[in-house]
């Protein structure tokens, strides 16, 4: 029953690794539960589950393990003995947890499976466990200190209702599950240089400049290293990109707060850049920036993250008044818009949510992959297009 | 394996209801030896838990405010290279033992206290993303070297560490591992009534009845930007009691929302609601389902 808990909660994708579980047989050691169904939930979340994103997953996993068991901890004897055997964690070694922590579901419960056997045969031959049964904390009677006061249990409330009610499931957030990834792969958007007010004591410096002055103390200041890095991010939506709705929040979500940036522009357009970009998703007239503004305000040295996927109908990008919408007039093609973006800023780069793979199978997407460095809008192409923006020049 | 009552206990302290859970999750915390990471909305008393944790147990307490700028190195010690520079230029006190410019910071002190000590690490989410990471090693052993000296620093008694975190930024997965995670939940009416009942006793039933209709009222309505929180409620009662303000008063309007509700755009959607007609609730039975169990 409590390997099914464990199972349960990776199925359901709450990441709970070895290190959590023999958290919780220590914790179960120490009889912290006392007995009751109710404190074992919540002993069992607090060792296992790490953000209340995933308490609505535990609820659900909980519930299906625990269904029907009602007040009093019962678990089948075998696991209770492999329970209570510290061994069990002892045996791992640190290569082997790690090893385990990777392997797939099938592959850990078979191994998982194994250790239980070999347990078992342990137990039978030496019967060591009789002698200790009297302390056992799942037992009976008063070995349990009542020194815990529960505070929560006065309310009526049964104790199977507590997860069923499943009170969590607002803080689902599956959007931000690896969010912290993203923000790893952008922590290297950076341009690191020095300028404003002189704050921070340079000590090399200080120590230098003392010499020179023959012992008498020089303080030298300079101003602290801060990100110089201004990002214009612009992005398709709508049509073909709606799918890609969760990876584009994410990107902006990781994006806003990583405040690491100097400054941070987005705005939006639908399949291509003509002359107007806009403010929010809804791609208002009333709320758009000529695109040519942006050439006139922005300078060449601000980075531009384009994210679509470039897949329109070739006229959308090539003729004149291509634009989709017919209200909108645009006489210029959208291949010269983007063209105006190339030379202009310095580093530019296109991120594309389909598969690598498929690019080519798009007429538009060939050439604009053709124009523009194209990444493939994942962990990893992120961390390669903020390579391409920051990194060092490619010989031309 | 009577391991059961070798640690200390903790059992909540007269001026800090805290629930089962989480009494049972800082019990956990101790008995397992691991730091206990705090989640929950501002203002459901995530950094007052350490201070009452820390009375309940015994124990001195020390705490350690993180910022954007801390860096997990500060939280150990600082070497103070320019006194020591100062020094050496001025002649004040011996330059030669390094020792004397080095102070620990909070974590370093709390290893080399004789007495053992509740930490606080407040708002840990704060600093930067790679901040958790650097101090896994430090909570895990409970030890540091200090290169300059070649000293180390090793917790004579390992300290009971709280980490609060105002979700602002994820934390790393290494980091989560190693500790026991209590989210507090906000508390519901039996609990807020406690609560409530430690910062203002003796508050008539069917007034703190009233006071509580509306606050939770406010706090289901969605287009608010900031849901008010337990210690703002306590702040308005107060308010409430020093004007003397009846239970009638408060049936028909909201006085010194100003307590409650935080932002411009707020108090004008409560105002617009009010000016289309928009009723106050009363009664429980006004209030949704969650609230009438």
């Amino acid at each position: 029953m409590f390997l099914d808990l464990f199972f349960g909660l990776r199925e359901a994708g709450v990441p709970v690794g070895l290190q959590e579980w023999q958290g919780l047989m220590t914790a179960l050691e120490k009889s912290l539960h006392g007995q009751s169904l109710t404190r074992f939930y919540y002993l069992a979340r607090a060792c296992l589950v790490k953000s209340e994103s995933f308490f609505d997953a535990y609820d659900r996993v909980f519930a299906k393990v625990f269904h029907g068991v009602e007040g009093a901890l019962d678990v089948t004897e075998e696991l209770l003995e492999w329970l209570r055997d510290p061994k069990n964690r002892a045996e791992l070694t640190p290569e082997q947890r790690e090893m385990l922590e990777r392997l797939s579901r099938d592959e850990l419960m078979r191994r998982f499976l194994e250790t239980l056997e070999k347990q078992d045969g342990r137990h039978d031959g030496g019967g060591r466990w009789i002698g200790t049964g009297g302390h056992s904390p799942y037992g009976h009677g008063g070995e349990h200190p009542t020194g815990i006061r529960v505070g929560g249990q006065g309310r009526n409330r049964s104790a199977m209702k507590v997860w069923e009610q499943r009170r969590f499931r607002d803080y689902r957030t599956d959007a931000t599950l690896d969010l912290r990834q993203w923000k790893v792969a952008l922590r290297r958007l950076r341009h690191l240089t020095r300028d404003g007010v002189a704050s921070e004591l340079d000590l090399d410096e200080t120590i230098d400049e003392t010499c020179r002055n023959a012992g008498e103390i020089e303080l030298v200041f300079r101003p602290p290293r801060r990100n110089n890095v201004r990002l214009l991010l612009l992005m398709d939506v709508g049509g073909t990109m709606d799918p890609y709705f969760e990876p584009m929040s994410r990107l902006v979500t990781a994006l806003r707060e990583e405040h690491g940036l100097r400054e941070l522009r987005a705005y939006y357009f639908h399949n291509c850049i003509y002359d107007r970009v806009y403010r929010n998703a809804y791609l208002l007239r009333e709320e758009s920036v000529p695109t040519a503004e942006l050439f006139r305000t922005l300078d060449e040295r601000w980075k531009v993250m384009i994210v679509g996927d470039a897949a329109m109908h070739p006229a959308e990008l090539l003729e004149p008044n291509g634009n989709i919408d017919p209200r909108e007039e645009t006489p210029t093609p959208g291949i010269r818009w983007l063209m105006r973006i190339l030379e202009h800023f310095e580093r530019v780069v296109w991120l594309n949510p389909d598969q690598p793979a498929s690019w080519s199978s798009t007429h538009t997407t060939r050439v604009v992959e053709k124009l523009f460095p194209m990444f493939h809008l994942s962990v990893d192409g992120l961390s390669e297009a903020v390579a391409a923006l920051v990194g060092a020049r490619k010989a031309a | 394996m009577s391991a059961s009552d070798d640690f200390q206990k903790f059992q909540g302290t007269p001026g800090y209801i805290a629930s089962g859970p989480l009494v049972d999750a800082v019990n956990c915390a101790i008995a397992l030896e691991r730091p206990l990471l705090i989640k929950g909305e501002p203002g459901t008393g995530k950094t007052l838990l350490a201070r009452h944790v820390a009375a309940g147990l015994g124990m001195p307490m020390e705490s350690w405010h993180v910022k954007s700028t801390s860096k997990a190195a500060d939280g150990l010690y600082v070497y103070d290279t320019v006194q020591r520079l100062n020094d050496a230029r001025f002649g004040d006190g011996d330059v030669s033992d390094i020792r004397r410019y080095i102070r620990l910071g909070p974590l370093g002190r709390v290893f080399a206290a004789e007495q053992r000590h509740v930490l606080l690490i407040d708002e840990i989410d704060k600093a930067d993303l790679e901040f958790p990471n650097d101090l896994l090693l430090e909570l895990d052993e409970m030890r540091f070297t200090i290169p300059e000296t070649g000293d180390e620093v090793r917790a004579r008694q390992r300290p009971v560490v709280l980490i609060t975190s105002n979700n602002e930024k994820e934390l790393p997965d290494a980091f989560l591992r190693r500790c026991v995670f209590h989210f507090i939940e906000f508390p519901d009416r039996e609990l807020m009534k406690r609560i409530v009942d430690v910062h203002h006793p003796n508050l008539e039933e069917q007034l703190l009845d009233q006071v509580l209709i509306k606050f939770y009222w406010l706090r289901e309505q969605s287009e608010l930007r900031k849901k008010p929180s337990t210690s703002e409620l306590v702040d308005w009662i107060s308010a409430l009691l020093r004007s003397g303000i009846s239970r009638e008063q408060l049936d028909a309007h909201i006085p010194f929302v100003g307590a409650l509700l935080k932002t411009e755009q707020d108090s004008e959607a409560l105002d617009t609601y009010r000016e289309r007609g928009g009723k106050l609730p009363t009664r429980w039975s006004d209030l949704g389902p969650r609230y009438n169990q």
